[in-house]
């Protein structure tokens, strides 16, 4: 689904990712682990089609497309969802038009009838119960006001609205206590499918008790240091990141 | 970073979507103002002697004015001798009905997409189209007479209705009252005349289409609209213009009086020509609209929506006499290219426990100048007056500019008046956002600013608001966004 080759971004001129390569098969979950200014955001926020971030080398193919040829919107279009860290607050547009705009926006990308009201909203309840989203959150203003477990919250009812092939998750457990790391995991959960695949971006383990990966890959310094199994996740949380860390500086593990 | 700055501007700058001229036979004054003109205009409309008085009056008073200068608008100086003042489309026939309507009108309504016959289908508003000074189209009269409501144009009133527009002609904005208010006074060619008798409660939105035509035409639209004791009344006015090279002067003047618990809702939809990106054509729209709460408890409520022109200069205001009266003004300004608004309002409270709110919301792109002016004035005897204002701008882009002037003065210390201001940007996090969940950055823009709008928009009946939304979206894709 998602081939990324020698893949290089600079942010105002600094390189942030030296070259990352990875491949993500429909059905999949991937887990990219790192300590802090490793590059896991911004690799991220490549995917989705930031403009702050410069691509520098290497390429990104999606479905057969080349991803970073692509706008931000019709990234969207093809698929891809990012869950974001610092989901942003629009006054005075409600959280249901926001959501109607996007989804037909998208099935407009995909030759698709927009979907009328009634439909809409039957959608709409439906995927509600999976995210264990209140309804008076909807009529309110897109995120404005939200408690940071209720953005987070909103950002995983988004995705199941738009129905994703790839969905990146930035951090979504930052912030979050373990009630509502819970709900949010068990939605991501159920949205899981053969055809979809998603990269978990965490700084923790805990998220991967809940979402469990099928591939783990640590994030040092720009690149993917190491990657294995479920595991590694949990050597990780023993081990602490010194000891990825102190693997590079000997050299063993790149 | 600067590429959604890039695509800002491309967004802000493109082209008028509505210009295009109707070709119909106009029946015009030679160019030029004098005394001859405004005897020609009065006699063109079969005036009576002491309308023709009245006119000649104001003309002889506005020769002794000279034209304000203290907005915050920068134009080259208008000729005032080189202006028609007056032109009228003629109709081939007489018109009884809508379907009797000049093709070619028809046509340029529709292309704006108010099709009469789908207003009067769908939406039961009555509309009263003035084209080019004249009102070519009246509907519904009928069952408004019905409640005794009348409905005409000015033209039409000062033939049936000679001693309503006696009293009520030039009390709210009087011939006198500044350099526009004279001009219209001198040679106004038409408008809409509304009077809702006592305990009436209109039963739809009256509606106005204007819009400007034949080259050259200066529009001196009038329109007065009177709400007799506890009766209700909503009038939307609407405006697009075809596109042109000629600067064109507009000064309108509107009048409202509302007497004891009477209410009336005036809601306007501004979108005259702009001029191109660099300013050049583009309507002048210098505008003197006030409303009288003369009754008790009585209420004035201003809606307008403005995206085009190119000079803007209007200060829909309300005069609050009556004790527990209530005036309200709502208002999004858009400004985008060269153009250049000023505009904002006036609360006058005179009467006890009377109450006034402002919100204002002005949206600056290109490198446009969008100021709010307010005054907020507090007489003596009015106990416990009390006001709220806000003034939010939102800036997009790093050309324009946008500015606030609010003026207080409070002669009554029971007065409570309050003023909130804040000024944005449209963030690229918020575009972005958008962005990754599918929305293209020009409908991302439409939908930010729609939300910033909200409150006034919402103030508009359902149907206007959304032709409102489409505006905004064009004017910013304009440029909305």
């Amino acid at each position: 689904m998602l081939k990324i080759k020698d893949l290089k971004a600079s942010v105002d001129g600094k390189e942030i990712l030296k070259g990352i390569n990875l491949e993500v098969k429909a059905g999949e979950v991937h887990a990219i682990m790192g300590p802090n200014g490793s590059g896991k955001s911004t690799l991220a926020s490549v995917l989705a089609g930031r403009e702050d971030y410069e691509v520098t080398g290497g390429s990104v193919e999606f479905l057969g497309k080349d991803l970073l040829d692509l706008a931000p919107e019709e990234r969207a279009g093809e698929g891809v969802f990012l869950a974001f860290q610092y989901p942003v607050e629009i006054p005075g547009v409600s959280n249901t038009n926001f959501l109607k705009t996007a989804v037909n926006e998208i099935r407009q990308y995909r030759k698709q009838e927009p979907l009328d009201s009634v439909t809409f909203l039957n959608i709409m309840k439906e995927k509600m119960k999976l995210v264990e989203i209140d309804q008076a959150l909807l009529k309110r203003s897109l995120n404005e006001g939200f408690s940071g477990g209720e953005k987070k919250r909103n950002e995983i009812f988004q995705m199941a609205m738009l129905e994703p092939k790839l969905s990146i998750l930035d951090e979504t457990d930052s912030g979050l206590d373990i009630d509502a790391l819970r709900i949010v995991a068990n939605g991501v959960n159920k949205l899981k499918s053969k055809e979809t695949a998603s990269i978990v971006v965490t700084h923790y383990q805990r998220l991967l008790d809940y979402i469990v990966p099928d591939f783990v890959h640590v994030l040092y310094n720009g690149r993917i240091v190491k990657s294995g199994t479920k595991e590694l996740a949990l050597e990780l949380e023993e081990k602490g990141y010194d000891w990825i860390k102190n693997e590079v500086k000997a050299g063993s593990a790149v | 970073m600067s590429e959604n700055i890039k695509i800002l501007e491309e967004i802000t700058s493109s082209e008028y979507k509505y210009g295009f001229e109707t070709k119909i036979e106009a029946d015009s004054a030679p160019k030029g103002l004098n005394e001859d003109i405004v005897k020609f205009i009065s006699a063109k409309k079969n005036e009576p002697q002491w309308l023709l008085e009245w006119r000649l009056k104001a003309y002889r008073h506005w020769l002794t004015l000279t034209e304000p200068n203290w907005q915050n608008v920068n134009y080259p100086k208008i000729n005032y001798q080189d202006i028609i003042y007056y032109s009228a489309p003629k109709p081939k026939v007489k018109l009884n009905s809508l379907d009797e309507i000049d093709p070619e009108l028809k046509a340029t309504f529709d292309k704006l997409g108010i099709s009469l016959d789908e207003q009067k289908r769908l939406s039961g508003v009555a509309v009263d189209a003035v084209m080019d000074s004249v009102s070519v189209a009246t509907t519904y009269k009928g069952k408004l007479a019905e409640q005794g409501i009348i409905f005409c144009s000015l033209s039409e009133a000062v033939q049936e209705h000679p001693e309503l527009v006696k009293k009520y002609l030039g009390s709210v904005v009087p011939m006198t009252d500044n350099y526009f208010a004279a001009l219209n006074s001198a040679v106004f060619s038409d408008g809409s005349f509304v009077f809702i008798p006592k305990g009436v409660r209109c039963p739809m939105e009256l509606s106005t289409y204007f819009r400007i035509n034949a080259a050259n035409t200066g529009q001196f639209e009038r329109t007065l609209i009177v709400a007799e004791d506890s009766s209700y009344v909503s009038y939307l006015e609407g405006c697009t213009a075809p596109m042109r090279d000629e600067n064109q002067l507009h000064a309108a003047v509107v009048e409202l009086v509302a007497m004891d618990n009477a209410e009336i809702k005036y809601s306007t939809v501004q979108n005259w020509y702009p001029g191109d990106k660099e300013g050049k054509g583009g309507i002048y729209n210098f505008v003197t609209k006030r409303g009288i709460c003369s009754g008790v408890n009585s209420k004035i409520s201003w809606t307008q929506v403005e995206t085009g022109s190119s000079i803007t200069w209007k200060y829909p205001s309300v005069i609050l006499k009556g004790d527990n009266s209530i005036g309200e003004f709502y208002s999004v300004a858009v400004t985008n290219n060269m153009q250049q608004a000023d505009t904002g309002t006036k609360m006058i409270h005179i009467g006890k426990n009377t109450r006034s709110r402002i919100v204002s919301k002005g949206i600056s792109a290109g490198k446009s100048q969008n100021s709010y002016r307010g005054l907020v004035e507090v007489m003596k005897r009015a106990e416990n007056a009390r006001n709220f204002s806000q003034c939010d701008s939102l800036l997009m882009g790093d050309k324009c500019g946008a500015h606030t002037f609010p003026y207080i003065e409070v002669k009554n210390n029971t007065a409570t008046v309050e003023h909130e201001a804040t000024t944005s940007k449209i963030g690229e996090d918020q575009i972005f956002y958008c962005n990754q969940r599918g929305i293209g950055t020009e409908a991302a823009v439409a939908l930010i600013v729609n939300g910033y709008c909200k409150e006034v928009l919402n103030q508009l009946p359902m149907e206007f608001a959304v032709e409102a939304q489409k505006l905004l979206a064009i004017s910013l894709e304009g440029s909305v966004g």
